[in-house]
């Protein structure tokens, strides 16, 4: 009952914080330089007043700022997020196109970051100045350290270009046909490349924070009752000391999911990934301002939800804030 | 009778680059079945040295460099980790010092005192449950049945305190080891504990061997007493015969060095000097409200020396606080000279704080550790409109006064021992000039040595400089020894107030006669 009230509060916040950002996507996009109609007229090669006006009228974009705002707000609060002139397709429609294709490398990048960076900072942890923990300091320290854009590029030369293991870009291989699962293995080597260089920045930090936050937990005094007990160090590092170290990842963990949406851009645009980071960039080159405030606002929408999500995590994982 | 555990000629090395080259040099000890040996000693003797060693929970770095530690006539100095994981919990038992970070805050307690049971592989889940239920109800945990299903968190300090004992009494070792177990609770609740230890240890025959600082603890709970100073060894004996006429002047020291009460003479003349008038102070965690101050009324009169005791919780440090203006209270006033300061704000408040300062409990944690001593010292003094020089010959002045050098000024705080900071936060109280000192808990981090010099100075200072001060404290030792008049707190409210003597002698509240009477070694005159 409790954790339910709690839930609801939380959404009502959400909604009052997902309004603001609406607003003030939209705001922002108007004050930016560029005039939308300008750029349709030009790109249909026509530069006639009449034309333009025209053009303007057909979009609402001669209506007053404040009118077009409650107009925006009000179709978006039916779902429906415009109309996408250069695209000839509602906004909403691109947008679910894109979305799995997003999903997938961001949810892969996700998972592998997560699952490689904690093992490898409880390894690194448990052999605490050895050799191996020096390597994996190091590596880690290496990727945290490689702009992202750099590594796709050398894993692109290195894998697809040298090596011709893995395709070089794309989703999947055009015009194959393939079907079932075929067609999952296929997508599956072109995602390999874009969702490691995604997720090697992650994998860095996760291994990072787990090794510290370890360290620091086995220093603390229940460890030591639980060596009292006769605990062997294994279940002691399992149940005692990663548990207690696993609090900090949580709110990491909730900080890259927010990006699950938004934070492709510069990934999909290496690898011709067709989904919604490219999308976003699209749009932004064509003034195309529906798309670009319907891309804005599933990405705030995801931060807002995965924050919600981490937030029930922590009262699962943490007892002390479940009651509070 | 053959002793269940023996230490011979046991000495600890220490790393490189530590103050000395041993933890505890060629001791040797012995505990009895059914006996409680308590090691004594001050911080940095290396008094939990040897029971940490007797585990194999020394720290990294500290090894036993010669003698030999036998448990039932077995070497166990240089066990392997397999033997000791098997010797811990099942021979020997060992409870801590920090009751509230000693448990798992992620695991029910019920499953922590399981997790014997499945460490040494003794019975199976369902057995191991049952039997933490009956360990839960064996050391008093109230409600056990819903209490083996509650988080660390939702449990006092006390109660955490038998938890961590139910799991080292799980296997009925034959050696319990105590590091400094009452040291973090309240009186009462220690009185409970060492009650507690005293108990099951005469039901199971048990040998205990109990690592404190404390002698009043020490001369509710010891069979045999050995006193360790820097690591040596330097005087052992039944209790009645050290704690009475001991041998080493080292025993003797720290025996005068225990606060005694003694009763003062009231001033005649009692003029208000402040007064506390309904103070109200709730506090909000959650739906949780507690009122740590309720309608409190209190004058404290000018020259006096005001003790405010009680336990954790009781309120003594809001009303503190709230007199030195560190928190807003929520209605009530303080009247000083005639005027209310609780509510005043702004270049008023700032020009009245000069009069009241403040005495921290924490001797590290209240000074700048990245400012030089003549920074911390003249800092107030340079914000209420002193010249820089004048400020720096005053503090020079104060530090002699407290006992350190002038050359201490430059300085920083870490090169200095606990009491040499605590006569510095003294000097910074005292470099305002301020008419009265808030002295909250401001001997309680000190060893009793340390604690002795620095209630003299503040005695001595109090009497020189013709102040007024409040005297904070959970030691009803300390209290007695240096308060003229003393008010006891409970829930927010004072349930007594009276001459230190009256008080001490003639309790009329009930609460308070439990405190006396839980109060280790508190002795009247």
């Amino acid at each position: 009952m409790k954790i339910l009230t709690r839930i609801v509060g939380r959404l009502v916040k959400a909604a009052v914080v997902l309004l603001a950002i609406l607003v003030l996507n939209f705001l922002l996009i108007h004050a930016a330089p560029g005039d939308p109609a300008a750029v349709m007229a030009g790109e249909a090669g026509a530069t006639d007043e009449m034309f333009l006006a025209q053009l303007r009228e057909k979009f609402g974009l001669d209506q007053p700022l404040h009118v077009q705002l409650w107009k925006y707000i009000s179709d978006v609060a039916r779902l429906d997020l415009g109309y996408s002139y250069r695209q000839q397709m509602p906004v909403l429609d691109l947008i679910l196109d894109r979305l799995p294709a997003t999903l997938l490398l961001t949810g892969t990048a996700f998972a592998v970051s997560l699952v490689f960076g904690v093992l490898a900072g409880v390894l690194a942890a448990s052999r605490v100045g050895k050799w191996s923990d020096t390597l994996i300091s190091s590596v880690a320290l290496l990727f945290y350290a490689t702009p992202l854009f750099w590594a796709a590029l050398m894993g692109v030369l290195l894998f697809s270009v040298t090596l011709g293991w893995l395709p070089p870009f794309g989703y999947e291989t055009v015009g194959s046909g393939f079907t079932g699962w075929r067609r999952a293995l296929d997508i599956a080597e072109h995602l390999v490349l874009p969702a490691l260089s995604l997720g090697l920045f992650f994998t860095a930090v996760y291994s990072r924070m787990t090794r510290a936050s370890m360290l620091e937990v086995s220093q603390m005094d229940f460890v030591k009752t639980a060596r009292a007990k006769g605990l062997s160090p294994a279940v002691i590092e399992r149940r005692h000391i990663l548990r207690n170290a696993l609090l900090p990842i949580v709110t990491l963990a909730g900080l890259q999911a927010g990006q699950l949406v938004g934070g492709a851009v510069l990934t999909e645009t290496v690898f011709a990934w067709p989904g919604i980071g490219r999308l976003m960039f699209e749009a932004l080159t064509q003034r195309d301002y529906n798309v670009l405030l319907g891309v804005f606002f599933v990405s705030a929408a995801m931060v807002i939800l995965f924050n919600l999500i981490t937030d029930l995590v922590y009262g699962i994982v943490d007892p002390r804030i479940r009651v509070q | 009778m053959e002793p269940t555990l023996k230490i011979e000629h046991l000495t600890i090395d220490l790393p490189e680059g530590a103050d000395r080259p041993h933890a505890i040099r060629d001791v040797s000890l012995a505990l009895y079945p059914g006996r409680t040996l308590c090691i004594v000693g001050e911080s940095g003797s290396g008094k939990s040295m040897s029971a940490n060693a007797v585990m194999g929970l020394l720290p990294k770095g500290v090894t036993v460099g010669s003698g030999h530690i036998l448990f039932e006539g077995r070497d166990i100095t240089h066990l392997t980790e397999e033997q000791f994981q098997d010797l811990r919990g099942a021979g020997i038992g060992m409870i801590f010092q920090e009751p509230m970070t000693a448990l798992n805050p992620l695991m029910k307690i019920g499953a922590q005192i399981a997790e014997v049971f499945e460490a040494h592989g003794r019975l199976t889940p369902p057995e191991r449950a049952a039997r933490a239920l009956d360990l839960l109800r064996e050391v008093g945990i109230p409600d056990p049945e819903r209490a083996q299903f509650a988080y660390p968190f939702q449990l006092s300090g006390g109660q955490r305190q038998r938890v961590v004992i139910a799991m080292a009494l799980a296997l009925e070792p034959k050696v319990l080891i105590a590091d400094e177990p009452t040291t973090a609770l309240d009186v009462t609740t220690q009185a409970q504990i060492l009650r507690l230890i005293k108990d099951l240890q005469v039901k199971h025959g048990m040998a205990v061997m109990f690592v404190t600082h404390d002698f009043g603890v020490v001369s509710e709970i010891a069979d045999d007493v050995a006193v360790i100073e820097l690591g040596e060894l330097v005087e052992q004996g039944p209790a009645s015969k050290v704690l009475v006429n001991p041998d080493h002047p080292y025993t003797r020291r720290l025996l005068d060095a225990i606060p005694k009460v003694e009763f003062h003479e009231t001033p005649a003349k009692e003029v208000p000097l402040l007064r506390v008038r309904d103070l109200v102070k709730e506090f909000r965690t959650g739906d949780r409200v507690v009122r740590a101050s309720d309608h409190v009324s209190i004058d404290l009169m000018r020259g006096e020396t005001l003790g405010i005791v009680g336990e954790s919780g009781s309120g003594k440090s809001t009303l503190g606080r709230a007199i030195v203006q560190l928190i807003k209270p929520d209605s009530g006033t303080i009247e000083m000279d005639g005027q209310d300061i609780s509510r005043l704000r702004g270049a008023a408040l700032k020009a009245h704080r000069k009069k009241i300062q403040m005495i921290f409990q924490d001797p590290y944690a209240s000074l700048n550790p990245r400012a030089r001593i003549g920074r911390i010292l003249t800092e107030g003094p340079m914000a209420h409109g002193k010249s820089r020089a004048e400020a720096y010959a005053r503090a020079r002045e104060l530090l002699v006064l407290v006992g350190l050098k002038d050359s201490a000024m430059d300085r920083f705080p870490h090169e200095f021992s606990g009491g040499q900071r605590q006569r510095i936060g003294i000097a910074r109280a005292l470099a305002l000039d301020p008419e009265i000192i808030v002295a909250d808990e401001a001997v309680s981090a000190l060893d009793v040595s340390v604690q002795a010099q620095v209630l003299d100075l503040l005695e001595d200072l109090k009497t020189r400089l013709g102040l007024t001060m409040i005297f904070v404290t959970h030691d009803l030792r300390v209290a007695g020894k240096i308060c003229d008049r003393i008010a006891v707190m409970q829930h927010g409210k004072i349930v007594e107030i009276g001459a230190a003597e009256q008080v001490f002698r003639h309790p009329r509240e009930e609460y308070t006669r439990n405190l006396l009477d839980a109060a280790p070694g508190l002795e009247l005159q």
